[in-house]
């Protein structure tokens, strides 16, 4: 089936294009991208775009679908429809599911589940050590053959500085990153930032090199295996010097922050609202200020979710005993597009974050609307205000900071493989 | 100057005004316990429960005394009689003990917040008796009533308080209430034991105990918190007392009519000696005290007046 996607304002930062074009699809490729292209098919499907803007769609690097294991909060099923729902058409899913994505049947299973009930692509990342246990290699090589983009820990660093050297020089047999969670438990153990809102608070503390020391270890260990490294949710203004130094010696350097390191900081956690316990923890004001410097100058290529989606009761509780993470696909674009209207980031400089800057750091063929490419895509419009309900999420984790927040922006229309992955209710029928 | 809060959850919430309020009530009330019959009908028909997941002498009993003395009925848990050995949260716990219909609920715990939960669920007027190392409003209450009544002023004082400032809870609760009037705070401690954000509350640190209580009005001992592992943050607790252990040649360095003050319990021969402990200038007792009358009177402007 043909659909036409027609009068939008196409912006696809991996063509260089920002212009008024229709998109023409046809099954789950893109057929063509040209001014005016007229409904000739009787068949062809025509989504009135005019008004809106027209982007490849989102691909997130970083999500928690918890399935298989953990389905009390979240299914693939329900972790897509929300990331659909958020503009994304392929999502990373990190490795610590039950049981820990470290061989291929789980791998197979997650990406059989995505076929079979999956509103978008799944993307699985395979954990880079058995049980994420720190101790021996996944199987790595099956798992590629069976998938994954990527390999990760994420939840806790790669502690044992030899066996990360072993991953990284073995990943390089595949061409997939690693993506580093950078945490040293030694310097963590704490629920929040430590700074002055900590100091007010009275919560044990996480303070900003614990961190810092990783994301200068995982870089050194990397590149002397020259192999490339991508650093994940960074936070704090010294993890972002560090990285920027790092740039400039060794390019094989990426990373990524999340919405909610350039939208609220520590003084959110005064109340002792559970939603606002994650890891990272909201950071102070300058780590915020220096987050969106480092958007604007480059040093972070990438916006990624860091979807954590928790069952109530495990956010109903004392501070201190209650999970870390906040449910972000349906919450992230609308905050990142504040980026725009604060005048951080040109439009095409943001969704080059979500679109080709992650594809180029997995290798993978989405994030452009160039012809011939998936026909992935989304339409959204960024002036348009809604507030934020949590009540409303399709994800089943409602742990959001972020509910009552008036936002501008909203994602219209996901077409994820050719398919209409979810249509907002404000967006007239095509 | 009204009181309309529900709760007494942190001194970080209360205005000047108001925390004078609380002083000037319990003065009205100081007086009840050196009657021959300790006893007032205030509270009579309410019902006062403390909750406490944390070893207490002081405070427990002291609110205990305090709503006994005012002729409420009062009820103690604590944490090896509770429910919460057998698996049933917090919260639970509060809901339960809310539906027998208290007037206020009094807990402590380890866990910062823990009460502000609460307070966010109960209809019952929630007292914050200690949360791990977030604060401690009725002592912070009951010191400052302490130096008011010894001093005769806050304005003008300068308050030197020594040791274990982040695992705290009482010093958090005293640099708060302090900063509402015209005082010099000087925190002192190993630098492990003190965070230097601590410097955006209107606090001065100074390392070294003999300059930090030089010319003191009133100086403030707080014992190591073991139990939030205060013992990991110095080499030895020997060499901990020879560098923060309040001596006599200190008493010399501060004003001639220091006043010594510690929240108990006290460590002796630790952060405070027998001389000093004992000595002409230590309140500590007059602490306990005053305490009582404070813990009056926030129970009477929390759940006294409507009858």
């Amino acid at each position: 089936m043909k659909i036409l996607v027609k009068g939008g304002r196409l912006v696809d930062p991996g063509q260089g294009i920002d212009a008024k074009l229709d998109v023409l699809l046809s099954g789950n490729i893109v057929e063509k991208i040209d001014k005016d292209i007229p409904e000739k098919d009787a068949g062809m499907k025509v989504v009135d775009a005019s008004g809106h803007i027209v982007a490849p769609g989102l691909i997130d690097v970083h999500a928690h679908l918890r399935e298989p294991g953990y389905e009390y909060k979240e299914t693939i099923r329900t972790g897509t429809m929300a990331a659909a729902k958020g503009g994304f058409t392929s999502v990373v899913c990190m490795a610590n599911t039950d049981p820990v994505n470290d061989n291929k049947s789980v791998t197979e299973y997650i990406i059989k589940m995505a076929r079979l009930e999956g509103a978008c692509r799944v993307l699985p990342c395979g954990a880079v050590s058995k049980g994420l246990k720190g101790e021996e290699l996944s199987d790595i090589g099956e798992m590629y053959e069976a998938g994954i983009v990527a390999l990760s820990d994420d939840g806790k660093s790669v502690k044992n500085a030899g066996l990360l050297r072993r991953a990284f020089e073995y990943s390089l047999l595949f061409n997939i990153p690693i993506i580093s969670h950078c945490e040293d438990d030694t310097l963590s153990g704490g629920f929040v930032n430590e700074g002055a809102a900590s100091v007010k608070s009275g919560l044990d503390a996480i303070p900003s090199i614990a961190e810092e020391v990783i994301v200068l270890r995982d870089i050194a260990v990397a590149r002397y295996a020259d192999a490339p490294v991508h650093l994940t949710h960074i936070s704090a203004q010294g993890s972002l010097e560090a990285i920027a130094t790092a740039k400039g010696r060794y390019r094989k350097v990426t990373c990524d922050t999340c919405p909610h390191y350039f939208s609220l900081t520590d003084e959110a956690t005064l109340g002792y609202d559970t939603n606002t316990k994650v890891n990272p923890p909201l950071r102070s004001q300058k780590d915020v200020d220096a987050v969106k410097e480092a958007l604007r100058n480059n040093t972070v290529d990438i916006i990624a979710t860091d979807h954590a989606p928790h069952e109530f009761t495990s956010k109903d509780v004392e501070y201190n005993l209650a999970t870390f993470g906040i449910s972000g696909f349906e919450t992230a674009f609308a905050l990142s597009l504040a980026l725009v209207h604060e005048g951080v980031l040109t439009l095409k400089e943001l969704l080059g974050k979500f679109t080709v800057n992650p594809a180029r750091l997995l290798n993978i063929p989405y994030g452009t609307l160039a012809p011939g490419s998936t026909a992935d895509l989304i339409v959204f419009n960024p002036s348009i205000e809604w507030t934020v309900d949590a009540a409303q999420f399709l994800s089943k984790g409602r742990n959001t900071p972020f509910s009552g927040w008036k936002l501008k922006g909203k994602n219209l229309l996901t077409i994820a493989g050719g398919k209409i992955a979810y249509r907002d209710p404000l967006f007239k029928k095509a | 100057m009204n009181w309309d809060k529900k709760d007494l959850l942190g001194i970080k919430e209360l205005s000047r005004e108001e925390i004078l309020l609380v002083l000037d009530t319990a003065e009205s009330f100081k007086d009840i316990s050196k009657r021959e019959i300790k006893k007032v009908p205030t509270l009579r028909g309410k019902t006062v429960i403390t909750l406490f997941y944390e070893p207490s002498t002081r405070t427990r009993t002291s609110f205990e005394i305090a709503a006994k003395r005012m002729s409420a009925d009062t009820i103690n848990i604590s944490s090896s009689t509770s429910s919460s050995v057998k698996g049933e949260t917090l919260k639970d716990t509060a809901r339960n003990l809310e539906s027998m219909r208290p007037d206020a609920i009094v807990i402590r715990h380890s866990m910062p917040g823990a009460p502000h939960m609460l307070a966010r669920i109960l209809d019952s007027s929630v007292i914050n008796g200690g949360d791990g190392a977030h604060e401690h409003p009725t002592q912070a209450l009951l010191d400052l009533f302490t130096i008011r009544e010894k001093k005769g002023r806050i304005d003008g004082l300068k308050v030197a308080i020594i040791g274990d400032i982040a695992h705290s809870r009482v010093a958090r609760s005293n640099f708060f209430t302090l900063s509402h009037f015209d005082t010099e705070i000087i925190c002192s401690g190993p630098p492990t034991m003190i965070p230097p954000d601590i410097e955006g509350i209107g606090v001065k640190i100074e390392y070294n105990m003999n300059k930090a209580v030089k010319g003191a009005d009133v100086v403030m001992m707080l014992r190591i918190q073991k139990e939030r592992g205060g013992i990991s943050f110095i080499p030895s607790v020997k060499e901990y007392a020879t560098l923060y252990g309040l001596r006599k040649e200190h008493i010399e360095k501060a004003k001639k009519d220091v006043i010594i003050m510690h929240p108990g319990p006290m460590n002796r021969g630790i952060e405070i000696s027998d001389e000093v402990a004992d000595g002409p200038y230590s309140v500590i007792l007059d602490q306990v005290e005053n305490g009582l009358a404070v813990r009056m009177a926030i129970l009477y402007l929390l759940i006294g007046r409507e009858s």
